[in-house]
C-alpha cells in the first residue's frame, strides 16, 4: 500500500485527514480513490492537484505510475509568472 | 508522455557558450514584429468602454447612438457574451472559472473596479471609436467599495460577490465574504517551538499592488472569416491557453481559431491572461472585418492584472545559538475583483529556504475592487519573503550572528522536508550563501548612511505540457519549431544551442521560431521558469529522435547494421572499424539523399515535461540613505543564483539582473495609488516610477550550477528567483544604514522621511 499523506491545506476538505494508505497503481487511480472518498476533495483534485512520488514532483501526470510502498504528497499545483 | 530526461555530465563545446541570439538583428533594428505592428486590409479599430466606478450595479447599457455613429461597424456588450456557470472548466492545463473570465472580459451585472469593461466598439477609425464610446448610456447605481485588503476581509465590508462564502472554513460560514478561500500550511507543533524559543521576533508588513510593468502593451489582431474560422496575432505567453480560452467563451471549436503568437515586449506572468483577444474575434465576427485593439498605457494599468497588494504578519522563534525553532505567518493578499491571488505560492515559497521542525502558515485570499491580479514573476513570494528575510535579518542582528551565517545555520538541503509536502532533492542554497559570503562585495567598506542587506529567495520552477518539431532541411541545416513563447529572455537561442550540441554542430545551423497553434500540439504557458527546462528537454528529444533516423538512413545507404553506425561531431561514422567500415556521411550530406532514400527526416516531441528543479538565489545589495530627502540610492548590487546550468550564461545574467531590477522598482518605488473614490490615481510611467538605467548600478551576478538531475543538461529554470530577494534585501540595507526596520512597502522617500522624522520625535 502507498503512503499517501495530504498537504495540509487540503485538510478542510477530508474531514480533517491527512495521512492514509491506499492499494493504488497511479496518480488516476489515487485521484479516483480520494475523490470518490471524500467528495468535497474532487473539485479540488481537478482544480489542480500536483502529487510528490518520493521526492519528485509531478503535475497533470495521471499515469504517472505509483509503486506500493511508495511515499506520496498531495500539494497545491504550482504554476509561475 | 510524461518525460524526465536524466543529466549526463559530459564535455560540452557548445552548451555555456555565448553566441548571437536569432531574434537580435530584427530587434536592435526595429524589424521585429510585435503585437501592435500587425496589419491587414480592411481592418477596423476596436476600443473599449471602461467603468469608472469602483463597484456598482449596471441599470443599464444603451449602445444605439453609438451604432448609429457614421463609421461605427460593431459594438459588443455582456448580451455578445453566453453564461458561462460558476464552475471549474479545463483548458488545456488550466482550470479556470469562466463565470469570472467571461464578468472580467466584459462585466455583466456589477462592475467590480474602475477600469472593467462595460461594452467595446469597432470602428473604421480610432477617433471614430472612442467618439462611438462617448455615445454610449450606460445607468450605474453607484454602491460602497472595498479597496484595502484588511478592510475588505472585515465583517460588513462592501460585498463584491453575493455568491462568495470562504472555502477552506468547516462549518461553512452562513454568510457571504469578501475572503473567497483560507488555507493553512504546516508541520510540527509550532506552540512546542515558540515555547523552545529565546528570542522571539514579530512584525507586519504591507505591501501595494505593482505591475508587471511590460513595455509593450497588450494588442492584438483579429479576423473572423465567413466560413466560421478565427485567426488571431496576439502578444502573449501562451497563445495555445489564449486559444483555449478564447474558444470557450466564444463557444467555438478549438481548432476553428488559429493563434500566431507576436514578439512579446515583454510579460513577467502579466500576459497569462486573455483581455481583449475574445472581444476583438467577436468584433470581428460581428463586422464581418478584421478588428485590431491596441490598449493605451492607461488601460494596461487600470484594467489588466497586477500583483496583490498584501498584509503579512511573520513571527519567528530561535535560539540564543541560532537554531529557529518556530516559524508562523499570515498572508493576507489581494486577489483583486475575482478570487484567485497566489496566496498559495506566497505560503509555500515565504520558508522553504529553511530546515524547520515548526512551521505554520495561514493564507487568505480576499476580493478587493481593483483589477483581477496576475501573475508576476514568482507569483507572490516576494511580499511572503520581504516580511520573512526581514524578521530573519532582525533575528541574526538580535543574536549578533553575521546574517549569511544564520542563514546557513538554518538552510535547507537535499533531504530537508518542507512544511507543504516533498523533501527536497539536490538543491544549491548552501552553496549560494557560500558563493555570496566569499564574494569581495561582502567586505567592501561603507561610509556614512550607507548599509548593506542581503536577503534570499526559493522558486519551485516547473515543467507541464511542451511540444516542438525539428526539421531537417535539404542543405541539412535544420529548423526547430517551438510551442513556447521567447519571452525575451534569448530562449530560442538556448533551445538551439542544445540541439547543436546533440547533433554535433554549428549554432548557426539551427534556425529556432516559435509555430503557430496549428502547426503544434498543445503547449502549456511560458511561466514558472519552464521554458528552457521543458522545451529544452523537448528539444534534445526531438534532436536524439533525428539522430537515431539518421543513423538508420546511414546503415541503410551503406548497407552496415544499424549498430556499427554512430553520430559524432556532426557525422555518421563507424562505431568501430572492426564492426564495419564505410565513408563517414555529414549531415548536409544525409540530408542532400534524404528525398531519394525514404523522403525527409524530421524529430518531434510531445512531452509532459516532469521533474523540475528549485531554484534558490541570494542577493546583497548597498544604500545609501539621504537623511533630508528620504530618498535611497543603489550604490551596489550582486545576485547569486543557482540555475542548474547555464545554457546562454549571458542570457541568465540578463534574467538575473532583469529580476533584480523589477524587484528594485517594487521595494523602492512601485505602488498603485487610489483615491477615496476607489478611482486608480497613477495609470501611466510619469506617476508610476519604475527603475531607469540612471536609478541603477551595475547588477552584478554570480551563477552557481549545481545540475538538475531531471534534465539533459542540468536546467533549472532562473527568470522568478531573482525578483524574489530584493525587496527585503534593500530593506534590511536601509535598517542596516539607519537603523530604522521598514515594514510598508515601497521604501520612497516620503515613506523613509516620515519612518526618519518619527524615529527623532521619539528620541526627544
Amino acid at each position: 500500500m502507498a503512503r499517501i499523506t495530504l498537504s495540509s491545506s487540503l485538510a478542510p476538505f477530508t474531514g480533517g485527514v491527512l495521512e492514509l494508505e491506499l492499494d493504488v497503481a497511479n496518480v488516476r487511480q489515487l485521484f479516483q480513490t480520494l475523490g470518490e472518498r471524500y467528495p468535497e476533495l474532487q473539485s479540488h483534485l481537478e482544480a489542480g492537484i500536483a502529487v510528490a512520488i518520493g521526492d519528485e514532483i509531478y503535475q497533470d501526470a495521471l499515469l504517472q505510475p505509483i509503486e506500493r510502498e511508495s511515499e506520496v504528497i498531495l500539494i497545491p499545483k504550482i504554476a509561475g509568472g | 508522455m510524461s518525460a524526465t530526461l536524466k543529466y549526463q555530465e559530459k564535455e560540452l563545446k557548445l552548451v555555456g557558450t555565448r553566441p548571437l541570439r536569432p531574434d537580435g538583428v530584427d530587434k536592435v533594428t526595429g524589424r521585429a514584429r510585435f503585437g501592435a505592428d500587425y496589419n491587414l486590409p480592411g481592418q477596423l479599430i476596436g476600443k473599449v468602454l471602461r467603468s469608472p466606478h469602483a463597484l456598482a450595479r449596471i441599470k443599464s447599457i444603451d449602445t444605439s447612438a453609438a451604432l448609429a455613429l457614421p463609421g461605427v461597424k460593431a459594438v459588443v456588450t455582456r448580451d455578445d457574451f453566453a453564461e458561462m456557470p460558476d464552475e471549474m472548466a479545463a483548458v488545456g492545463e488550466l482550470m479556470i472559472n469562466f463565470r469570472d473570465v467571461t464578468r472580467n472580459m466584459m462585466a455583466r451585472e456589477k462592475v467590480l473596479y474602475d477600469g472593467h469593461p462595460l461594452a467595446a466598439v469597432a470602428a473604421t477609425g480610432e477617433s471614430v471609436a472612442r467618439a462611438a464610446l462617448a455615445l454610449i448610456k450606460v445607468e450605474y447605481e453607484v454602491l460602497p467599495h472595498a479597496i484595502d485588503v484588511v478592510e475588505a476581509m472585515k465583517p460588513g465590508a462592501p460585498l463584491l460577490h453575493e455568491h462568495q462564502y470562504t472555502q477552506g472554513v468547516k462549518p461553512k460560514p452562513d454568510r457571504p465574504s469578501n475572503v473567497a478561500k483560507r488555507l493553512e500550511f504546516g508541520h510540527g507543533d509550532i506552540a512546542a517551538g515558540f515555547r523552545q524559543a529565546e528570542v522571539i521576533v514579530e512584525r507586519e508588513f504591507n505591501t501595494k499592488p505593482v505591475h508587471q510593468g511590460y513595455i509593450e502593451p497588450q494588442a492584438c489582431l483579429a479576423s473572423y472569416s465567413a466560413d466560421g474560422q478565427a485567426e488571431l496575432w496576439t502578444s502573449t505567453q501562451g497563445h495555445f491557453v489564449f486559444r483555449a480560452q478564447c474558444a470557450k467563451v466564444l463557444q467555438m471549436d478549438v481548432s476553428k481559431i488559429r493563434v500566431t503568437p507576436t514578439e512579446i515586449g515583454g510579460g513577467f506572468g502579466g500576459k497569462n491572461n486573455i483581455y481583449n483577444e475574445a472581444l476583438a474575434i467577436a468584433l470581428s465576427r460581428k463586422s464581418g472585418h478584421p478588428v485590431k485593439m491596441v490598449m493605451t498605457r492607461e488601460e494596461v494599468f487600470s484594467s489588466t492584472g497586477p500583483t496583490s497588494g498584501a498584509n503579512v504578519k511573520v513571527k519567528l522563534g530561535c535560539t540564543r545559538d541560532g537554531k529557529i525553532t518556530a516559524a508562523e505567518a499570515e498572508l493576507n493578499f489581494q486577489a483583486g475583483a475575482f478570487p484567485g491571488s497566489s496566496v498559495n505560492q506566497a505560503s509555500m515559497c515565504a520558508f522553504t529556504r529553511y530546515d524547520l521542525a515548526n512551521v505554520r502558515i495561514v493564507g487568505h485570499d480576499v476580493t478587493v475592487n481593483r483589477p483581477k491580479v496576475a501573475a508576476y514573476r514568482a507569483p507572490g513570494a516576494p511580499i511572503a519573503v520581504f516580511g520573512v528575510e526581514s524578521v530573519i535579518d532582525e533575528m541574526a542582528k538580535k543574536l549578533g550572528i553575521d546574517p549569511i551565517e544564520f542563514r546557513l545555520r538554518n538552510a535547507a538541503k537535499e533531504g530537508t522536508q518542507t512544511y507543504y509536502g516533498p523533501k527536497l532533492g539536490p538543491i544549491g542554497y548552501i552553496q549560494t550563501l557560500e558563493a555570496a559570503r566569499a564574494h569581495p562585495h561582502y567586505r567592501a567598506p561603507l561610509g556614512p548612511n550607507q548599509g548593506r542587506g542581503v536577503a534570499t529567495g526559493f522558486w519551485f520552477n516547473i515543467g507541464n505540457e511542451t511540444t516542438c518539431s525539428l526539421n531537417l532541411q535539404e542543405d541539412g541545416t535544420l529548423t526547430l519549431m517551438l510551442g513556447t513563447i521567447d519571452v525575451a529572455g534569448g530562449s530560442r537561442a538556448s533551445m538551439a544551442m542544445m540541439v547543436a550540441e546533440e547533433l554535433g554542430i554549428e549554432f548557426d545551423r539551427v534556425r529556432p521560431f516559435v509555430g503557430d497553434t496549428a502547426s503544434l500540439g498543445f503547449n502549456f504557458l511560458t511561466a514558472g521558469s519552464r521554458g528552457t527546462f521543458a522545451s529544452g528537454m523537448a528539444s534534445v528529444i526531438a534532436a536524439r529522435q533525428v539522430i537515431e533516423k539518421l543513423r538508420q538512413r546511414v546503415a541503410k545507404i551503406r548497407e552496415v547494421p544499424l549498430e556499427a553506425v554512430a553520430w559524432k561531431d556532426g557525422h555518421a561514422r563507424p562505431v568501430d572499424a572492426t564492426v564495419a567500415q564505410f565513408a563517414p556521411m555529414s549531415l548536409p550530406e544525409i540530408a542532400r539523399m534524404a528525398g531519394k532514400t525514404g523522403g525527409t527526416i524530421a524529430g518531434h516531441a510531445e512531452i509532459n515535461a516532469q521533474g523540475a528543479g528549485p531554484g534558490f538565489g541570494t542577493h546583497i545589495v548597498d544604500v545609501e540613505v539621504d537623511k533630508e530627502t528620504g530618498a535611497v540610492k543603489i550604490l551596489r548590487y550582486t545576485v547569486v543564483q543557482d540555475v542548474g546550468k547555464a545554457i546562454h550564461p549571458a542570457y541568465v545574467e540578463g534574467q538575473l539582473q532583469g529580476g533584480a531590477v523589477q524587484g528594485i522598482g517594487w521595494a523602492l518605488n512601485e505602488e498603485y495609488v487610489y483615491g477615496e473614490d476607489g478611482v486608480l490615481q497613477n495609470p501611466g510611467f510619469l506617476d508610476y516610477r519604475i527603475p531607469v538605467a540612471s536609478d541603477l548600478p551595475f547588477i552584478d551576478t554570480v551563477i552557481v550550477e549545481v545540475p538538475n538531475p531531471n534534465h539533459p543538461y542540468g536546467v533549472r529554470g532562473c527568470g522568478e528567483v531573482p525578483i524574489i530577494a530584493p525587496m527585503a534585501a534593500i530593506a534590511n540595507a536601509i535598517e542596516n544604514a539607519i537603523g530604522l526596520r521598514l515594514c510598508e512597502q515601497p521604501l520612497s522617500p516620503p515613506r523613509v522621511l516620515k519612518a526618519i522624522d518619527e524615529a527623532a520625535a521619539a528620541r526627544r
